[in-house]
């Protein structure tokens, strides 16, 4: 399209164009569609239509003409469509077993100040509160439990926790490995460090945890003496292994599609080959060297595995040394045990569309910079 | 969605019909043992076919409702929500079955000088209220707790019976399973872990005392049958009722038999007591 074609489009060519045009269209589709799904079953926490108060009153099971069919069914936690289905019979079981739930609560939670509360209101998801039974107002995630704590903010903390150091440890090393295989490394070695770099990303994560949780906790707890002997440091450094030849591999294309008069124009002014990569080359490539570190963020910001395995401990704490517990494992590792259509379940897909929202702006803003960039250097602007 | 669990639920009925095969769904701590039942069992009936897997207590319960599962393996009682859903799903309440027990152990560093602790001590380690070996006589060191992921049913039973329904401390690590939790305690000379009694393997397991007054009880085999020791818990089958007929209802006969108890020990848990069995 657009392109002047020197013969008229044969049948076959036209159809091999729009099947393409197919596949390509249905990788946005499957995107928007996940996104709906996930959305879909967080949309009655977004609501406030979940109410997870551990006392209720309850309706006697006998008293149930009393009441409306619209307020059974709001009591009963039904869809209309249900409600209009289900039986006489089993909407009376269904309130036998709402009642059971009240009478099984032990006496201590029966008065409990807490138990009235519904915790997932949006102040309650955000904010700090004085739970019964702790000194000071805290953020947390306990899910499972008479009362259900489900504070999203140590989630967040330590998703950023494992991902900056992460970043931090992975992106100077693979950005200045990237310099060094493309700029300065002989031929010879250059065939065989970027293939070994880049094999790296060809261990399963699983194993990188693996290693993680064996071998890099007992040595760097040994070199460091912190207490916590798995924590977000470990999980961070780990973490940097899974994102150093994603980085680097693409930070190595970037600087070696610079063009080579740029570097023979510098080497030919004098500059020594150390000034040319670094003054020249790394600034002319510096969109696409961002662009590395914004997928390295994605994928570091989405790896489950390594996290799950080394640190996964929901505390509210900022210091490295600290475990930390990631968006990801948390939806990983709880996902399973979740009551269907429960107020945990719909939490945990609440913090899927939110960590897809995050990922979605985070690379969104790399793709403006990087425009920004690429401007810039061309000097339309 | 609707749809494809309406035809899902709709070949799972259909597979069940067919004489002989059962599915069997739920718990990873009783997945082995099921797998074992299922082993012998169709040893001893070369017509009937049993398929096994684990997922979790959670996941039993959903395929229960889906009736994607004849059996669901529970590591915990039902909770009222999977009561509804069953109602909701098929009419009726499961039928729950008990079909072992478990004794849980508190596991420590064998380096670690201390023998025993009470209850109350426990749960307050696990809640964060006491932060130092030394406040219940051991070593001046600070405790690191290893506890279990929120999806475990270990983890229900330990927060409700020994924590008395109070939250883990937040500093509490939580590992994927009973054998990560002794290794990382074998690891940590300060450590302190909870599992099933016959996971500890190299660790210390701590004796219990129930109160102040209480002797303290070893977890062994003798005590977690005897109901001395104070940390022991049921492990459950249910079943939708409608299909608690023919196969499937012999199968379930047959696990709670004096024969198909004999196994229970081989995996690490403890057989029901003897009122409990069906024959």
């Amino acid at each position: 399209m657009g392109i002047h074609r020197g013969h008229q489009a044969r049948p076959v060519e036209w159809l091999a164009e729009k099947f393409i045009f197919f596949v390509s269209l249905s990788a946005i589709l499957m995107v928007l569609l996940i996104f709906l799904f996930v959305a879909r079953e967080a949309l009655p926490v977004f609501f406030g239509q979940t109410n997870t108060a551990l006392v209720q009153k309850p309706i006697p099971p006998d008293e149930m003409d009393k009441h409306s069919p619209a307020e059974l069914q709001a009591y009963l936690e039904l869809t209309p469509d249900e409600f209009a289905k289900t039986e006489r019979k089993t909407l009376r079981a269904l309130m036998d077993v709402k009642l059971e739930a009240q009478d099984d609560i032990p006496e201590d939670f029966r008065n409990d100040p807490d138990a009235r509360i519904n915790t997932t209101e949006w102040k309650y998801l955000l904010q700090s509160h004085q739970w019964n039974g702790y000194d000071k107002p805290e953020y947390i995630w306990q899910p499972v439990g008479q009362i259900k704590k489900f504070n999203i903010i140590p989630l967040f903390v330590g998703t950023l926790k494992v991902t900056l150091i992460g970043l931090l440890f992975a992106v100077p090393l693979a950005v200045g490995a990237a310099i060094y295989v493309s700029q300065l490394a002989r031929p010879r070695l250059r065939e065989t460090l970027k293939p070994a770099i880049e094999l790296l990303s060809g261990i399963p994560s699983v194993v990188v945890g693996f290693f993680a949780l064996i071998v890099m906790a007992t040595v760097l707890q040994s070199l460091f003496h912190y207490q916590t002997r798995l924590n977000a440091f470990v999980a961070g450094l780990a973490l940097g292994f899974a994102v150093i030849p994603v980085i680097f591999s693409i930070a190595e294309d970037a600087l070696t599609s610079v063009p080579r008069t740029y570097t023979q124009a510098a080497l030919a002014l004098g500059a020594s080959r150390w000034q040319t990569a670094w003054q020249i080359v790394l600034p002319a490539a510096l969109p696409g060297v961002f662009a590395a570190t914004v997928l390295g963020f994605g994928r570091a910001i989405g790896e489950t595995m390594i996290v799950l395995m080394v640190c996964s401990a929901s505390v509210m704490s900022w210091s490295i040394f600290d475990s930390a517990r990631s968006i990801t494992t948390t939806i990983a590792a709880e996902m399973a045990e979740a009551v269907n259509g429960g107020p945990h379940y719909r939490i945990l897909f609440l913090l899927g569309a939110l960590l897809f929202g995050a990922t979605f702006v985070s690379n969104m803003i790399g793709d403006f910079v990087i425009h920004r960039f690429k401007q810039k250097l061309e000097g339309k602007r | 969605m609707k749809k494809i669990a309406t035809i899902l639920a709709a070949t799972a009925f259909a597979a069940s019909t067919l004489a002989g095969n059962i599915t069997v769904k739920g718990s990873d701590t009783l997945v082995i043992l099921a797998q074992k039942w299922a082993e012998v069992y169709m040893g001893q009936h070369p017509d009937v076919k049993i398929q096994v897997s684990g997922g979790g207590s959670g996941i039993g319960f959903a395929a229960l409702q889906s009736q994607t599962t004849d059996l669901c393996d529970a590591s915990r009682k039902a909770k009222p929500a999977e009561i509804a859903n069953c109602l909701k799903a098929f009419a009726a309440r499961p039928t729950e079955y008990k079909v072992a027990l478990d004794g849980l152990s508190v596991y420590v560093n064998p380096e670690n000088s201390l023998k025993e602790l009470t209850m109350a001590q426990v749960g307050d380690i696990f809640t964060g209220k006491i932060k130092n070996w030394k406040e219940v006589g051991g070593p001046d060191a600070p405790i690191t707790i290893y506890s279990r992921e929120n999806s475990s049913g270990t983890y229900e039973f330990f927060k409700e019976h020994v924590l008395k329904g109070k939250d883990f401390a937040a500093s509490a690590q939580t590992m994927p399973g009973t054998a990560a939790i002794v290794q990382a305690v074998l690891k940590d000379k300060n450590g302190i872990g909870y599992g099933g009694a016959a996971y500890g393997g190299g660790s210390k397991l701590l004796s219990i005392k129930k109160t102040d007054a209480s002797p303290a009880i070893e977890p062994t085999e003798a005590n977690v049958e005897s109901g001395t020791y104070p940390i022991w818990r049921h492990l459950y089958v249910y079943v939708n009722p409608a299909l608690d007929k023919g196969e499937v209802a012999a199968y379930l006969n047959w696990i709670r038999s004096d024969d198909g108890q004999k196994y229970v020990k081989d995996i690490g848990y403890y057989p029901l007591p003897k009122n409990l069995r069906s024959n």
